[in-house]
């Protein structure tokens, strides 16, 4: 439980761009709410057009709280997505883009809720799961953490690189990684029974992924003897 | 403000009318729930009303089916920023668990409360003259467990979060009581049409 945050659309500025994947861009954005996020959490983008007309969509936050005064947002360009082609084809630095944040405490997580901490992700929806992993590296390394990140292909993953950097560096984390389209398995109960063995008894579950990967996942995880309770999942995209 | 360069595709006419604020219309339905589907059995299914602590009337499965049915067809909006159009449920009306139960509402607030550890608070004044319905079927089939069958809550002039998933009862209170997402900044009413999504909205 988190005190009432200021919920008010605020203007935030795109700092910087980036690609991430072929499909999924990083964008910059400094912003007031870079102040007092958990990792897990989103925000709300509001496009305007001249007219009057809106549009609103909910964005995870993929970076850690870092006192740089910005968030990063990676947003998936899907075909014929109003804000995400927006984001993909017109939005340029220096941008302003109204924000409202943060929402959702129930899938966040913070050094006090302790670990281990057992993260599974399905394509992009591993990005609130790399707001948690990136504040874990600095916030409290000492908690043993465990990814489990199922994309279609290696070049589909999103922050591959970075995660595969942090597994080799970073004592008490560990990482599954299975390419499905590249001759990987699905997640599958071997997987998950494994990923505990490895990682012990989790005190923090969060899934993320889309609608089926959420459902197979939390499904095993329960099956595997993990407390419903202490699951918490997110559907991604869309 | 104007966002520089966004011309956003607009709905036809007759989409936008119905749709709420800040609201998109979808062809599918999302699944939102906060953590694993709860495991339920219909031989153990209980539905409840409470006073507080208080039981007042408790109806297994097979009871629950025997009670007056209700249809509803319509459009329902999720907080996520999805409005799904012409859905159709079926179920028991709040109004009917009242008058099997042989009570009237005992205070003018209630939690929903779910199988898996979910609640969520709804004034009585919205749930009754047919605005709600214990919902057991989904488009003519019983709902699926990914949409909260056996039963949910269904009150489809609030956001959806406020429809409960798996629901195992209502809990009368006195005062309006935060449920989940209340307590963790979600609107006490949540009326779409307001944009009452936060906290403050």
């Amino acid at each position: 439980m988190t005190e009432a945050p200021d919920l008010r659309w605020r203007e935030g500025v795109i700092t910087a761009i980036a690609p991430v994947t072929a499909r999924v861009k990083s964008f910059r954005l400094r912003t007031k709410i870079a102040d007092a996020y958990r990792p897990g959490q989103h925000v709300d983008v509001r496009l305007t057009a001249e007219d009057g007309y809106r549009a609103q969509r909910s964005y995870s936050i993929a970076s850690a709280p870092d006192g740089s005064g910005t968030i990063e947002l990676m947003i998936e360009g899907l075909e014929g997505g109003e804000v995400s082609s927006f984001f993909h084809e017109i939005a340029e630095v220096g941008d302003a883009i109204e924000l409202r944040g943060p929402i959702g405490g129930s899938f966040s997580w913070g050094p006090a809720d302790g670990g281990p901490l057992l993260l599974v992700g399905g394509g992009s929806g591993v990005v609130p799961l790399l707001a948690m992993l990136r504040h874990r590296a600095v916030a409290a390394p000492e908690i043993p953490a465990l990814l489990l990140y199922s994309a279609r292909t290696r070049s589909d993953a999103v922050a591959l690189a970075e995660i595969e950097a942090r597994a080799g560096a970073e004592p008490g984390l560990s990482l599954t990684f299975t390419a499905t389209r590249e001759g990987g398995r699905r997640i599958d109960a071997a997987m998950v029974a494994e990923a505990l063995d490895r990682l012990g008894q989790p005190a923090r579950v969060f899934v993320c992924g889309a609608t089926p990967f959420v459902r197979t996942a939390a499904t095993l995880l329960v099956e595997a003897g993990v407390a419903p309770g202490l699951i918490r999942t997110e559907r991604f995209g869309g | 403000m104007a966002t520089r360069g966004f011309v956003g595709r607009r709905s036809p006419e007759e989409t936008q009318k119905r749709l709420p604020p800040g609201q998109h219309r979808v062809e599918d339905f999302p699944i939102l729930q906060i953590g694993p589907n709860p495991v339920i059995d219909l031989a153990t299914w209980r539905f409840t009303l409470r006073d507080g602590a208080k039981p007042l009337k408790s109806w297994d499965w097979d009871a629950f089916q025997a009670l007056p049915r209700t249809t509803w067809q319509g459009d329902i909006h999720c907080v996520t920023k999805w409005s799904k159009f012409d859905t159709g449920w079926e179920g028991v009306s709040f109004d009917d668990l009242l008058a099997d139960a042989g009570i009237a509402a005992p205070t003018d607030f209630l939690l929903a409360e779910g199988y898996d550890d979910y609640s969520t608070n709804v004034p009585v004044a919205d749930l009754v003259g047919g605005r709600a319905m214990i919902a057991t079927h989904y488009d003519g089939a019983p709902i699926e467990p990914d949409h909260g069958g056996p039963a949910r809550l269904l009150v489809p002039h609030l956001y959806l979060w406020k429809s409960a998933k798996w629901v195992k009862g209502l809990r009368f209170t006195k005062k309006d009581e935060a449920g989940f997402w209340e307590m963790r900044g979600y609107h006490m009413y949540g009326d779409p049409w307001r944009d009452q999504r936060y906290t403050g909205d």
